[in-house]
């Protein structure tokens, strides 16, 4: 209803299994990311570009919409009461919001150990510090790392608590679309999934497209998906009103 | 897992009771024993830990879940930093469950959550960033505020995804226990929640007990 499927990019390009990436996205836009053999996992945080502090609440953004899962409808709340981006398509029907991001120990003990000067750059990079390199890039650190979201992956939990990684959750061609509803950094990496059971490093990359979103109607699907989520776009319009009038007196 | 504990109230060496919508910030060290004691039950205790060495290393949510396999924490979880590294085990609990996925109450996310006119409730966030304003020889701001424990919340996941908020399984003189493996900063808001049946409306006291290494 929402897709934007079928129009043409503004802008795409390949990210490589094994990277990293950031882009500051503009409200309006949506990104789309592709799944091209099944088998990625794409690690994301988000950062407000004007305030750094404000950033992807995990807590927030499940407790509001009472979800452990994330999948179309969803928002992706800040930690100020707004929403960085909503999920407008998910061909997977389950974004993992809590396996958090390999470090380098954990890529070791799974996959083991690949030096650069051998390997070159099929090195096993981990999650981790790959989001360090990109927080580096905008003076953040450790400190400011949140708990990310992994689209392409599934991990569930039985009625004891118990997790699960679900293998071959998404297929090839997957796509999920996420519309921008005020300016955000978006941090991410394509390093594998830190429960991901595969005997070899998974190493799978992503094609990413920014389009140009349909304005918001009042009917919207994410909008409308939880009374909650009508008070998170209220939040960020006045929010987005504020912002984007002070940018134009200092024009 | 109900576990009790074998330790005696008069023997800790440190007691203090914090009344509803107050924090606690206070170093823990390595081999002492934390005890969160729900005085009058239902409530929350909105906990974070930091590493007295380097604050950069903190509670980790993601970590602590995914390596003990599971999403709940009771007795026997270890409790792990974003460096994977184990800050502190859960040593006793008479509840069998808390919450790590739910995070604390704060202006900002009641607007969200109950109405866009409740911003000027008192929320635990609140609680956490008066805190650090307040004991600035931890160094901490805003960016140290992350994704936190809720000790005595009852937070069960569907096997379908969602989440859902239970009647607490916490009640008067119910309490949880925790041994630190580090030098910790313990940084708690005993939650001020007056929007949800959580606590029934009625915000109390927990008290924080804390026994030396034996």
């Amino acid at each position: 209803m929402n897709s934007t499927i079928s129009q043409e990019p503004i802008y795409q390009e390949v990210i490589n299994g094994a990277a990293h990436w950031s882009v500051t996205v503009p409200a309006g836009k949506t990104l789309r990311f592709t799944n091209p053999e099944g088998a990625s996992n794409v690690s994301l945080l988000f950062y407000n570009p004007k305030d750094l502090l404000e950033r992807y609440n995990a807590p927030d953004t499940l407790k509001c919409q009472h979800t452990f899962k994330l999948t179309k409808g969803n928002c992706l709340y800040s930690d100020m009461g707004r929403v960085f981006c909503s999920i407008t398509r998910d061909d997977t029907g389950w974004i993992d919001s809590v396996g958090g991001l390999a470090n380098k120990q954990k890529v070791a003990e799974k996959w083991g150990e690949r030096s650069y000067q051998t390997q070159g750059n099929l090195w096993l990079q981990n999650g981790y510090d790959a989001m360090l390199v990109e927080l580096a890039k905008y003076g953040l650190g450790k400190r400011d790392m949140a708990a990310n979201i992994n689209l392409f992956s599934k991990v569930a939990a039985d009625a004891e608590g118990n997790l699960q990684f679900e293998q071959n959750a998404s297929k090839a061609g997957d796509v999920i679309e996420l519309r921008f509803e005020m300016d955000t950094l978006v941090l991410m990496t394509t390093c594998p999934h830190p429960m991901n059971p595969a005997s070899e490093y998974p190493n799978h990359g992503v094609e990413v497209a920014m389009l140009e979103a349909d304005p918001v109607s009042e009917d919207d699907y994410c909008r409308n998906f939880r009374p909650e989520n009508g008070r998170g776009f209220e939040n960020t319009e006045r929010y987005r009103c504020v912002s984007q009038a002070s940018t134009c007196c200092e024009a | 897992m109900i576990k009790e504990s074998d330790l005696q109230a008069e023997q800790a060496s440190q007691r203090e009771v914090v009344p509803a919508g107050d924090y606690y910030m206070r170093e823990l060290k390595a081999g002492q024993t934390l005890r969160i004691l729900d005085l009058e039950g239902n409530q929350a205790a909105d906990t974070l830990f930091y590493s007295a060495a380097d604050p950069s290393e903190r509670y980790s949510a993601m970590d602590t879940i995914r390596e003990q396999g599971n999403v709940y924490l009771t007795a026997g979880t270890k409790l792990l930093s974003n460096l994977g590294r184990v800050m502190l085990t859960i040593t006793a609990d008479t509840c069998g469950r808390h919450d790590t996925l739910g995070g604390a109450c704060a202006t900002e996310s009641n607007t969200v959550r109950y109405s866009l006119d409740k911003k000027c409730m008192h929320a635990c966030r609140d609680s956490w960033l008066l805190a650090v304003a307040e004991n600035e020889q931890y160094g901490l701001t805003k960016r140290d505020i992350t994704h936190n424990i809720n000790f005595f919340m009852n937070v069960p996941i569907t096997a379908a995804g969602g989440l859902t908020f239970e009647d607490g399984i916490s009640g008067a003189g119910k309490y949880v226990e925790m041994r630190a493996e580090m030098d910790v900063i313990v940084l708690m808001s005993n939650c001020p929640q007056l929007n949800n049946p959580c606590n029934g409306y009625n915000p109390t006291p927990v008290e924080m007990l804390i026994w030396d290494a034996a």
